[in-house]
């Protein structure tokens, strides 16, 4: 379990972290969620201790992280995949953290074997894409079989494959009961991985609920019409007080609904190729949120 | 979602410090850049000391014989059993060798990585000290010894060759070897706290080999500035025939130096990532 309270964290004059206070609870995968440059990787750091708060407290497991001589064994953690040495091999990369914990040798070959990297073990890290980079720095974090597991950005480079198998294994490593918590830009990475959600923007907290909760948000409705006289029907829905944005000659309409859209179309003699009623994704759910939270900062002193 | 097992806790082994020292030895041993380093540290630093010798035996002539005791008593076969310029060279490589050490983690990022595996960083700076004491001063050991071994061979085929039992010349052979792991030191501390390569290099040029020739004898508080400078240290401990100029410094005063440098380097780079974001 991870808690975190009233967590600030200044830099200089820019605030990355603002009082945020969430618990991530064991027993399921957590999304991280917030657009760029919101305050997770700023977060994550705080977590493992490697950047102090400015203010408020983050505890692992009921103590702060730092007060452990060794970590692996309490939180196994990819922060950046491209931050390793390219000089090493795979295997002195691991067998390295692993001897600083006193983890056996015979961890490091079962956690290559695990992230599928057994046979390219001996290369130097230099030569690896940025995917088989990223199954190096999950291999790292599985190495202490720790009950606290944290990813940041750990889906990005990897092919569709590769998404399923980190999906598969997240899974898998919640139901063991483990806590886990990661990160990412995209609400479309989280909503096949995540069952909770912590979403922030420009450093404060937005949402902190099931995916089931967050997706409810989205369920907005909007209707997809499809016309050649694309101008004519789009000032024609505006004047009814509907939203309309083209895209080519297709108008997503909000604020209309499908029947009401034909009406005033066949009224006005403009002809419809396509006419259909969408709900809002979870991806427009969370823009429409951070969208929102930008927006009520932009005017204020940060 | 089901929860199908207790969360699990986790148990671990009493840490020990000597797992550190293990996996930093990993870290440096595993990078082909740390041989090449030292190897090509080595090639050029004995390169000087036997290239020196073998110009004086070359140019060497049985009329020269008669000078041969002054030869001795001038305390010149040790000077070419290291030379200035070999020191001059060893200085600037190890300085740059030992902040290397740390600078890679930095540069690649790893140094986060280390930390969260090993939250106590007091402790992973000071294995990584360890580490990089120990293998630049069996590296020194081999380098000077190995020149003295060679140029002295190369000295005697004219006679004039001394051995280590010689008076001063044991204290030339470890003098000159303690300045690998002591300038290897400085270049750990002064990387550890600029973080950056570029700068690190130019401050580690300035403080091992800038300020010790800048800093003249003909002043008083110059004089002792440069004394306390790790170059002129060496300089004094391996000058057998000491002719002082203006402000004499003993033997004793100069192993000091080496001693405080040693201590001051090795807690700065200890003790400077504890508060620092990483
Ligand atoms: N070490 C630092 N020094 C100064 N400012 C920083 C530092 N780290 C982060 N910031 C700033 O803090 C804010 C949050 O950055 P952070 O990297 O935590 O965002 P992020 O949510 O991880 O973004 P991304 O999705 O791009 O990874 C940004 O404005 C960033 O510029
Ligand atoms: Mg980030």
């Amino acid at each position: 379990m991870i808690e975190v309270k009233q967590l600030t964290k200044r830099y200089g004059g820019t605030t990355a972290v603002k009082d945020l206070t969430f618990t991530v609870d064991p027993g399921q995968v957590t999304g991280f969620l917030g657009p760029n440059g919101s305050g997770k990787s700023t977060t994550l750091r705080m977590i493992l201790g490697l950047h102090e708060p400015t203010s408020g407290t983050v505890t692992v497991e009921g103590r702060p992280f730092r007060s452990r001589p060794r970590g692996l064994r309490h939180v196994g953690s990819l922060l950046d995949a491209q931050e390793v040495h390219g000089g090493r091999s795979a295997v002195a990369h691991l067998s390295a953290l692993a001897r600083s914990n006193r983890i056996p040798r015979r961890r490091v070959d079962e956690v290559l074997e695990r992230v599928g990297l057994a046979e390219v073990a001996g290369r130097r890290i230099g030569g690896f894409s940025l995917g088989m980079k990223q199954r190096l720095g999950i291999a790292a974090a599985l190495l202490g079989d720790a009950p606290v597991l944290l990813f940041d950005e750990p889906l990005n480079g990897l092919d569709p494959e590769g998404v399923k198998w980190v999906r598969d294994l997240f899974r898998g490593l919640a139901a063991e009961g483990r806590t886990v918590f990661v990160s990412s830009h995209l609400m479309s990475e989280m909503e096949h991985t995540a069952d909770q959600l912590i979403v922030i923007g420009r450093g404060e907290l937005i949402a902190a609920e099931s995916l089931e909760e967050f997706s409810a948000r989205g369920t907005r409705q909007s209707v997809m019409v499809g016309t050649p006289d694309t101008e004519i029907l789009r000032d024609l829905l505006a004047a009814e007080g509907a939203a309309v944005r083209a895209d080519g000659r297709l108008l997503t309409v909000t604020g209309l609904s499908a029947a009401r859209v034909g009406e005033i179309a066949l009224v006005h003699r403009v002809p419809l190729h396509h006419l259909s009623t969408r709900s809002g994704s979870l991806e427009e759910a969370f823009m429409e949120l951070t969208a929102d939270s930008v927006q009520y900062l932009a005017g204020e002193p940060r | 979602m089901t929860m199908t097992a207790a969360h699990p806790r986790a148990t671990e082994p009493r840490p020990r410090f000597s797992d550190l020292v293990a996996a930093e030895w990993i870290k440096l041993r595993s990078l082909r850049s740390t041989w090449l380093g030292y190897g090509a540290t080595a090639l050029a630093v004995i390169g000087f000391n036997v290239g020196t010798a073998y110009d004086t035996y070359h140019y060497w002539s049985e009329e020269d014989a008669g000078d041969r005791a002054d030869f001795v008593r001038d305390g010149i076969p040790l000077q070419e059993a290291f030379t200035g310029n070999a020191a001059t060279v060893m200085v600037l490589a190890l300085g740059a060798l030992g902040a290397m050490a740390v600078l890679g983690e930095y540069a690649s990022g790893t140094i986060r990585t280390a930390f969260a595996a090993v939250p106590a960083r007091r402790s992973v700076m000071a294995a990584k000290a360890v580490v990089v004491t120990a293998v630049t001063a069996v590296f020194g050991a081999f380098v000077a010894g190995v020149s003295f071994a060679a140029t002295q061979a190369i000295l005697d085929r004219r006679g004039l060759g001394v051995s280590l039992g010689d008076p001063g010349a044991l204290r030339v052979v470890v003098a000159s070897a303690l300045l690998a792991p002591l300038c290897a030191l400085v270049g750990l501390a002064l990387g550890t706290v600029l973080r950056q390569t570029a700068a690190t290099m130019i401050a580690s040029v300035v403080v091992l080999l800038v300020l010790p020739v800048a800093l003249t004898d003909g002043r008083h508080w110059s004089a002792v500035a440069s004394h306390s400078t790790l170059y002129q240290a060496w300089n004094r401990l391996v000058s057998v025939a000491y002719h002082p100029l203006h402000y004499p410094w003993t033997i004793a005063g100069a192993w000091t130096v080496y001693a405080v440098w040693a201590v001051a380097a090795a807690v700065i780079a200890v003790a400077a990532v504890h508060r620092r974001d990483q």
